[in-house]
């Protein structure tokens, strides 16, 4: 179905996934709210009519939460919609702070002592050692550049992607979002040059040869885009 | 001006009083001026390692409050004129002295001894703030075990946050069978976690323990392993580059001779 409607504020376009609704990014958000109303009461909802996903597409206009919620209620509001996204191609400041926080990677030269906690925003590249009973978490990923033997806490705001690297692993824990994954009880030697991620089919932490990570890198690069998709 | 070192440990019981009592003999065999401090206010130590119980009048805690002056509380040690201990109370608790009485006293006695060596207490809480403040350097004592080492850690991440010198490592009661089986940790393993620089490795001996119920320090013996390796840790904490002694017990020329023919023991 394409319907296509010329407006003042608002174009709607029907693509395969659903409905895209292209929004005048220079007129007054009170205006768009109004011509919107209008529109979607112009469609008569009828019995039976399969749920169709709905896109918003801001262009150049920065909504607040308010405000979307302010839209998706009028799109939604009696009729077979559903709004599925927003789409903008500007944020706000602070979001594109924290994820500016979120993709830095941070370098840090010291020992992680027992009972030291070394907590970092974005990725962590450590130069030194997570000692037995040290704790080095991140928001990221963590690469070591030196042995492991401590605690491991990568994306511990929930970053399934985040993955745990070091010269040397011989963790206690290891921990990847709500994951987590100990040492064996029996005495076992530390593996060279390997990482821990999210195995999504086994569902656990596994750990492979760092060579092998190359594969599994496009996990990595999600936060971006995610960012990118909105 | 004197230079103050302690040494610490975190974990109780792996030597640090013999420790503080041996190196500061030694330091007083080559004829410097030393005087041992005891911070484990409450269950003080030192004294009967040093064999100068009954000496004791005034302590360290009497200093802080104000009742006697700094010299009256120094004890005299009965063998060398160079050596005094400044004795911790076995009355009072940690809270009894503060890092800032600590720091006036170490001043004041840097003045006129050339070491200022301060026994610390076991722990991480105010007994080893009050230890560590005023000093200038600091040895951090472990014996090769995990719990011992792990501590040790604790204690060397707490000490790189103070303003002090790098510690050093000494390695007491090192058991050597045991190492050579691979039931303890060896030193390689030990410096690998902990990455400070090594001072002394000091070997398990029942001589110590028979020195310290006596009350005369092991350092002034010749002969037993563990009064060379205190000796040579004095040595370095002077500077001189002294290797470390060898593990393994020195074979005699008997010996030799008798696996240079292939009979004997190997």
């Amino acid at each position: 179905m394409t319907l296509e409607q010329k407006s003042q504020f608002i174009t709607i376009k029907g693509t395969r996934e659903g409905l895209t609704l292209f929004v005048d990014d220079l007129c007054s958000f009170d205006d768009l709210l109004a011509d919107l109303t209008e529109k979607i009461a112009t469609v008569k909802p009828k019995q039976n009519e399969p749920i169709v996903p709905v896109v918003v597409d801001l262009k150049n206009r920065y909504l607040t939460k308010e405000q979307t919620d302010n839209i998706r209620q009028v799109v939604e509001n009696g009729n077979c919609f559903q709004v599925q996204a927003f789409h903008s191609a500007v944020i706000h400041k602070e979001e594109a702070k924290k994820w500016k926080e979120d993709q830095d990677l941070k370098t840090f030269e010291q020992i992680v002592r027992s009972g030291q906690v070394l907590h970092v925003k974005g990725d962590v590249f450590l130069i030194g050692d997570v000692n037995p009973g040290g704790k080095i978490t991140s928001t990221g990923s963590i690469y070591i550049l030196g042995s492991l033997q401590g605690i491991a806490h990568a994306g511990v705001e929930g970053n399934k992607g985040a993955i745990i690297a070091a010269s040397y692993m011989k963790p206690t824990q290891l921990r990847i979002a709500d994951y987590i994954s100990r040492a064996p009880d029996y005495e076992s030697e530390g593996v060279f040059m390997e990482c821990g991620f999210i195995d999504k089919e086994e569902d656990k932490i596994v750990i492979d040869r760092l060579q092998n990570i190359v594969v599994k890198r496009r996990y990595l690069k999600e936060p971006e885009r995610r960012m990118q998709n909105g | 001006m004197g230079e103050a070192i302690v040494v610490t440990s975190g974990k109780g019981g792996v030597g640090k009083t013999t420790t503080s009592a041996n190196i500061g003999t030694a330091l007083a065999l080559m004829d410097k001026k030393v005087c041992l401090i005891d911070t484990d206010i409450g269950l003080r130590n030192l004294d009967v390692i040093m064999g100068l119980e009954n000496r004791i009048i005034y302590d360290i805690v009497d200093v802080i409050q104000g009742r006697c002056k700094l010299k009256q509380a120094l004890v005299k040690d009965k063998r060398f004129d160079s050596l005094v201990l400044l004795p911790a109370s076995q009355t009072s608790d940690k809270s009894a002295i503060t890092e800032d009485g600590m720091v006036q006293i170490i001043s004041e006695l840097k003045q006129s001894y050339d070491y200022i060596i301060v026994d610390c207490p076991a722990g991480i809480e105010q007994g080893f703030k009050n230890a560590i403040a005023g000093a200038d350097q600091a040895v951090v004592v472990t014996t090769p075990e995990k719990s011992s080492v792990r501590d040790a850690d604790r204690i060397i991440g707490l000490l790189e946050q103070e303003d002090i010198q790098p510690p050093n490592l000494i390695i007491n009661r090192i058991r050597n069978h045991m190492m050579k089986n691979g039931d303890m940790l060896d030193i390689d393993e030990i410096m690998q976690v902990l990455s400070i620089d090594l001072i002394g490795v000091v070997q398990d001996d029942d001589e110590v323990i028979k020195a310290s119920n006596s009350g005369e320090p092991i350092a002034l013996q010749s002969k037993p392993k563990s009064a060379i390796a205190y000796r040579n840790i004095a040595r370095r904490i002077l500077g001189e580059s002294v290797p470390l002694q060898s593990l393994d017990e020195q074979p005699g020329l008997f010996h030799k001779v008798k696996k240079f023919f292939g009979i004997g023991a190997k």
